[in-house]
């Protein structure tokens, strides 16, 4: 939240080493910026693997209470637990690196395959959700910032505070309890329906994602019953990140209408509309830019407490169920993941900025 | 306080005057005032409602039974239970008004804790500089990047192995909620004190022979913590919201050991399809008052101290022409994009 006050310099973009290769140019910021992909994913699955290491073994800690203590000693000897951490660290870094992160112990299937199929779930949700946050957040905020201090602007504002305030999972039971327990407009939760389900899996190779899946089965209504589903999430998880575009968008435009281009055109007649439009909003998409990257990582939290609501079968709804069975080497290889998009995401993000705007690549 | 040293008699204010919020609220003018008092309003209440739990609350936490014996599960709102009672048979009204001690407990730990800590490191990056700084910052970098629920629950699991007593349960809560903040205050501080550092009274402080100790603790610190009331305020929040989603997704706090809004939620999922509304509405309703009150007092505090954003004390014809007016200031925060 405190990107909203300095927007131009995002905490997010690791700028203590590239501040001095001033003069590099364009490549040279690039493969910087690409190199330091490694540094955080590295950090961040060290982190979890040793935190997770901290609570004891992963046998002892998913099937503890289930096998007696001589079982238990031969499974851990057996899955190599019993050997020092630093050879299992060591070890583990080698599979992450050559993509294989074992089997979940609980249900003993790929992790590969896991991210496979629940990723695609919620790269689904999560598109859903920006196109919301899109859709509500910037034209409410040019707005807001058009009207600024005024009525108009106080109560997009409110809004916004309260799409922020209201906890993704507290908006998804409201929305459940109005549009499909009261009104019954929209299914309770799930992805769809058990017939669309069925005619799903009948496809050769599916994508996983539901509404392209839907309408390669050419059904009107397996799409309709696909999306239906997908509206609820989609507003509980979007509205979380359209309150903070809509603040960004707001601050931003402020900015750029106060300055002597806009007057110049507000004089050659340009009409208001047009002059929020196209000439205060272009210049301020820079850091709205930026701090989307940053919404990529709170939107993926937000998609694990959206997911558990909706019983929407992704990779949060997955990490959810694991994290209750304690299965650790489940839990770490949909983190690994997580790490892995956040770092691209951020990567891309800043690839972006510095192609609109030369000023950050220095 | 930049308002006392340019006046030019250079009289102090009174104390009152100098706290952090209270200043800004005589800043403050017209809608903007108005929503920094609400805030300050809801807040003021949240604290009050948590203070005094146990006077407020009609029954305890974890009570079950009353003198007629037990309250009954799912009961709507009635005059014995004004907001209803939970599936597991507890008062609604009281595990809300109890929630609110444990937020302000978890809010207060997780903020000293990070501030301190947060505080530390960020002095010691700052003044250091060279390697330890760029370890840090780099490390830093990769937590903030990460969804902080995600970090939360993972410390929430070593900690506490999921669930704990009440105690055990708010320090759990607390230190997950540290690890994700502390980054945001080592960079705010550290980027303050290398602000500082190239002050002349830093100098000077060397030249006269001051300590390392002293100059960091006492020249640049004091210096470096002009942005802290809002990423406190800000911060307050997001605690809640983190603790409510860690409860939320059942590594929160016992429901024998102290009251929680988000596992209240979580009991309340099933409740819902049934059409059962009173026990997810009012701790939901709760969380995001109180949220939507921090916030408030943050959102106000960020736009008075951005001169672009501060309301004007007189109103221009158009809001174009009001901006235009403190259009250098605006133009040098900015940076210019073409």
């Amino acid at each position: 939240m405190t990107t909203v006050t300095a927007p131009a310099a995002p905490p997010g973009a690791g700028t203590a080493g590239i501040r001095k290769a001033r003069g590099g140019g364009f490549w040279r910021y690039l493969l910087v910026r690409f190199l330091l992909i490694f540094p955080t994913i590295f950090i961040l699955v060290t982190l979890v693997f040793f935190l997770m290491r901290l609570t004891g073994d992963p046998i002892t800690a998913s099937l503890g209470d289930r096998l007696t203590p001589d079982q238990l000693a031969e499974r851990i000897h057996e899955a190599g637990y019993d050997r020092p951490i630093l050879v299992q660290y060591l070890e583990y870094l080698g599979q992450i690196f050559t993509g294989n992160f074992g089997n979940s112990i609980t249900d003993g299937r790929p992790i590969t395959d896991i991210l496979w199929t629940y990723g695609s779930a919620t790269l689904e949700l999560a598109v859903y959700a920006l196109i919301v946050a899109f859709i509500v957040g910037i034209p409410l905020g040019m707005v807001a910032a058009y009207f600024r201090d005024r009525w108009g602007d106080a109560s997009l504002r409110v809004f916004a505070i309260l799409c922020y305030a209201t906890p993704v999972f507290f908006a998804g039971l409201v929305l459940k309890l109005v549009f499909s327990v009261w009104l019954k407009w929209l299914p309770v939760a799930g992805r769809a329906s058990t017939r669309t389900e069925i005619k799903i899996q009948q496809l050769d190779d599916q994508t996983g994602i539901y509404l392209i899946d839907a309408i390669r089965t050419g059904s009107a209504a397996a799409v309709g019953d696909v999306l239906a589903h997908a509206v609820l999430p989609a507003l509980a998880l979007g509205l979380l990140t359209a309150g903070v575009f809509l603040r960004l968008v707001r601050t931003n435009v402020i900015g750029t209408l106060s300055r002597d281009y806009v007057d110049a055109a507000r004089s050659r007649g340009v009409r208001e509309y047009r002059l929020v439009r196209k000439h205060a909003l272009k210049p301020a998409l820079v850091p709205i830019i930026t701090v989307i990257g940053l919404q990529i990582a709170m939107l993926l939290g937000g998609a694990v407490l959206t997911e558990t609501t909706f019983e929407w079968k992704g990779l949060g709804f997955q990490l959810a169920y694991y994290l209750s069975k304690r299965d650790f080497v489940a839990v770490q290889g949909i983190v690994a993941l997580l790490a892995v998009i956040v770092a691209l995401t951020n990567f891309i993000v800043d690839l972006i900025a510095a192609i609109l705007d030369p000023r950050v690549r220095y | 306080m930049t308002a006392a040293i340019s006046s030019p008699e250079r009289v102090r204010p009174p104390w009152w005057h100098r706290l952090p919020v209270l200043q800004q609220l005589r800043q403050s003018v017209g809608l903007q005032r108005g929503m920094l008092v609400a805030g300050l309003v809801i807040t003021a209440v949240f604290v009050i409602v948590a203070i005094f739990a146990p006077l407020i609350a009609p029954y305890g936490y974890n009570q079950l039974r009353g003198p007629d014996g037990l309250f009954g599960a799912q009961q709507p709102p009635s005059a014995d239970h004004l907001l209803g009672t939970t599936v597991g048979g507890y008062d609604v009204l009281s595990r809300v008004v109890w929630g609110a001690q444990t937020a302000l407990l978890v809010i207060i730990v997780a903020i000293l804790l990070s501030v301190f800590l947060g505080i530390a490191l960020g002095l010691l990056a700052g003044y250091i500089g060279g390697w330890f700084d760029r370890i840090t910052i780099v490390i830093a970098d990769a937590i903030y990047a990460f969804p902080s629920l995600l970090l939360a629950i993972v410390a929430a699991i070593v900690i506490s192995g999921g669930q704990s007593s009440l105690w055990g349960g708010i320090l759990a809560a607390a230190i997950s909620i540290t690890v994700v903040f502390i980054p945001q205050y080592l960079r705010v501080v550290r980027a303050e004190v290398l602000r500082v550092k190239s002050e002349a009274f830093v100098e000077s402080a060397k030249v006269v022979g001051a300590s390392n100790g002293r100059i960091m603790f006492r020249h640049v610190l004091r210096n470096s913590t002009r942005t802290l009331p809002l990423i406190i305020t800000l911060n307050s929040s997001e605690a809640i919201l983190t603790l409510a989603g860690l409860g939320f997704l059942g590594f929160g706090i016992e429901p024998s050991a102290a009251a929680e809004w988000g596992y209240d939620l979580n009991k309340s999922l099933s409740d819902v399809t049934s059409g059962i509304w009173w026990t997810s509405i009012f701790p939901g309703v709760a969380i995001v008052l109180v949220v939507l009150g921090i916030t408030l007092i943050g959102e106000s505090l960020n736009d008075l101290a951005d001169p672009r954003l501060r309301a004007r004390r007189k109103p221009a014809q158009t809001p174009a022409q009001a901006v235009a007016a403190e259009q250098p200031v605006a133009r040098e925060e900015m940076g210019d994009v073409y």
